[in-house]
């Protein structure tokens, strides 16, 4: 398998010149942007200009555009991404304890959209044009309309306030918040490590309603490509050959059907769970979820330079991963595919 | 006894129009009363243009669609009832052979997997033995070269190859073969060709054949029926049918088939809309001797000598009542 090794090596380096125009273009962007982070942080009352001189200069603002832009990719290149102006912490350190935040949703997300969307998506494209592929097909444009923040204040509604079966947002309960020491902050791995079945029921409770909600908005793209890419080799001769051959409709399906439709299902979660990190940021607003979209919308208002421009080019490095990871699948799962 | 007796078959396809499916449900149908049997180790062909209904009657044979109708009799058994047990049974004596031998290989199996699928399915061990023996037949040799490559490294031909070991591999009384080579280069096809007669002659295999070729029909068949627009116009055996054509439809099919030397009889317009089908006779708006009476009523069958009928106001009498 040399050929994949070097497909490897060739889609990294070229990750390299994409990131860098991702990341000049959002200092440029944030510097046309109205605002700047020393008044946004001191305040707009009463601040005295040689204290906003100061910082500006601790800060390095006070030189022209370009020398800090040189002095930026500098610090870049050095995985040093400066620090945030509003939490006084570097940026990959605030990055690195809430990305296990984010992918702890997005796995969940992921997982739900998958479950409802390729077995609802399977079952429409088996049962086409019956009543009840249609009921299911009105299922999937529901879920892809549905705004997902009204989506989940609903369930919190019902499910956290109403019923009051799990709790309303965060991803522990208050008493956990000063005693329990995250290790990996994967709060399910840490309940596994901890050996703690409390903390780790407490944990699931909190996860459900976030990724159950993020599974629902995916699950209308995902179940109706699902249904075009089943109805599309249901078709196919070699699925008839299979049934004449005497095969059980459902072995049929999975194995004859299933597998040839795979790679756009495959290609479209990878897409989702690549907008998943930057795109769940409704999400973990309305259930005050501690991750990187969360982050990022505070870093926005606070006018965090640093911190947005780093927050970016991590989700960037993030979806490139995905897309890598994606590609190569194709070639496990389709042996015509060669790189 | 005949192997496969159909009589009165009837295949229709639901036809949904967005939501107005929810309201009413209309159909199509492909495949109107139509008859045949086929005694074993036979050829029957059947011949028609693209929407005649003769793939559909091929499907519906070997009990693979929905909404058929009438009696498909196996063995003196109705296929179109046959459940469970029996229906495995019975599909492991009849298998298909397709006209794409790119769309009837599954391209993530090897060809290993797609020829020994049925022996799993069946529950058959000595798998290598019986494995090698179908590539052989086939005319893959050696099998060991071919038993490890995926569809798509092979050639159309050794594709098709593979589909027809995969159809042997549980010794079948009965093949249905839906232009096996109407996509195959003229120079494969011939290789084919001959390997379905050997096979046949072998293996003592009966084969519903269907094509569009006339010139294929008379190599393989025994006997032939003429399909138009779902119904069989014309039917009896080969050399009868197409060196004494009776019906203006397989005239006309068999003066543009290369080299017969006749006259071309062009048809005007085409198929219509099997949606609408034209009343009476279904192939007076393009027959060239139409009269009054096609209009009028469906023509029934009539037997012009024993095993030749066809479907023709002009059989029945030559020239129009006054």
């Amino acid at each position: 398998m040399g050929g994949i090794g070097k497909y490897i090596v060739q889609r990294v380096l070229l990750t390299i010149p994409m990131l860098f125009i991702l990341l000049t273009a959002v200092f440029l962007m944030l510097r046309l942007m109205p605002g700047d982070p020393v008044l946004a942080m001191l305040g707009g009352r009463n601040v005295s200009p040689e204290l906003i001189e100061q910082r500006r200069k601790e800060w390095g603002l006070d030189k022209p555009l370009h020398v800090q832009y040189l002095n930026y990719l500098a610090q870049v290149v050095r995985f040093d991404f400066g620090k945030s102006s509003r939490t006084g912490r570097p940026v990959l350190y605030e990055l690195r304890t809430r990305l296990p935040a984010t992918l702890e949703l997005a796995f969940g997300g992921i997982f739900f959209a998958a479950l409802f969307g390729i077995t609802t998506g399977i079952w429409a494209a088996v049962r086409a044009d019956k009543t009840s592929d249609h009921v299911v097909r009105l299922f999937h444009i529901g879920s892809f309309a549905i705004p997902i923040f009204w989506l989940g204040l609903m369930f919190q509604m019902v499910f956290a306030v109403q019923l009051d079966w799990l709790p309303v947002a965060k991803r522990v309960s208050g008493i956990y918040a000063y005693t329990f020491q995250p290790i990996t902050r994967f709060y399910f791995l840490d309940a596994i490590l901890l050996r703690d079945g409390k903390l780790l029921l407490d944990v699931f409770k909190h996860w459900i309603l976030p990724a159950v909600t993020l599974g629902i908005a995916l699950t209308g793209f995902l179940g109706r490509m699902t249904r075009a890419a089943m109805l599309e080799v249901l078709d196919a001769d070699y699925v008839t050959t299979a049934r004449s051959k005497g095969l059980a409709e459902r072995v049929v399906i999975l194995k004859h059907a299933l597998r040839n439709a795979l790679i756009p299902i495959v290609t479209v979660m990878g897409l989702q769970f690549a907008i998943l990190m930057g795109g769940a940021v409704l999400t973990e607003t309305v259930f005050s979820w501690p991750g990187i979209a969360g982050f990022l919308v505070r870093s926005l208002d606070a006018r965090d330079w640093n911190a947005i421009q780093g927050t970016i080019v991590f989700i960037g490095v993030f979806i490139a991963t995905v897309n890598l990871i994606v590609d190569i699948l194709y070639s496990i799962i389709d042996p015509r595919v060669r790189y | 006894m005949a192997l496969l007796e159909v009589k009165g078959l009837t295949v229709s396809y639901p036809v949904a129009v967005g939501l107005s499916a929810f309201i009413s449900r209309r159909f199509l149908v492909a495949v109107d009363r139509v008859s045949f049997s086929l005694p074993e180790g036979r050829t029957l062909a059947l011949v028609g243009e693209s929407g005649c209904g003769k793939s559909s009657t091929g499907l519906a044979v070997l009990g693979l669609l929905e909404h058929v109708g009438g009696e498909v009799l196996f063995r003196g058994k109705d296929v179109l009832r046959l459940r469970g047990k029996a229906l495995k049974e019975f599909r492991r004596r009849a298998q298909i052979v397709f006209q794409d031998p790119y769309e009837s290989l599954n391209p993530k199996m090897k060809v290993r997997a797609i020829v020994g699928e049925p022996l799993r399915i069946h529950g058959i061990r000595g798998d290598e033995g019986r494995l090698r023996r179908a590539l052989d037949l086939a005319g893959l040799s050696p099998p060991d070269y071919f038993l490890e490559k995926y569809p798509h490294e092979l050639s159309g031909g050794e594709r098709q190859r593979v589909a027809i070991a995969a159809a042997l591999i549980l010794d079948p009384e009965l093949l249905v073969l839906d232009e096996p080579v109407s996509n195959l280069d003229v120079s494969i096809k011939a290789g084919i060709m001959n390997l379905l007669r050997d096979l046949q002659e072998e293996l003592k295999l009966s084969y519903l054949f269907i094509t569009h070729d006339l010139a294929d029909s008379f190599f393989l068949s025994h006997e032939v029926a003429v399909m138009y627009l779902g119904v069989t116009v014309e039917q009896g055996e080969t050399e009868e049918v197409l060196l004494h054509p009776v019906h203006p439809y397989t005239k006309a099919l068999l003066s543009v088939a290369p080299g017969s030397g006749r006259e071309k009889v062009i048809l005007s317009g085409d198929v219509p809309d099997p949606l609408h089908p034209p009343p009476g006779c279904r192939f007076h708006p393009r027959c060239p001797a139409a009269e009054k009476r096609c209009v009028e009523a469906p023509p029934g069958e009539v037997e012009l000598s024993p095993g030749h009928s066809v479907r023709c106001v002009k059989a029945e009498s030559p020239r129009e009542e006054p």
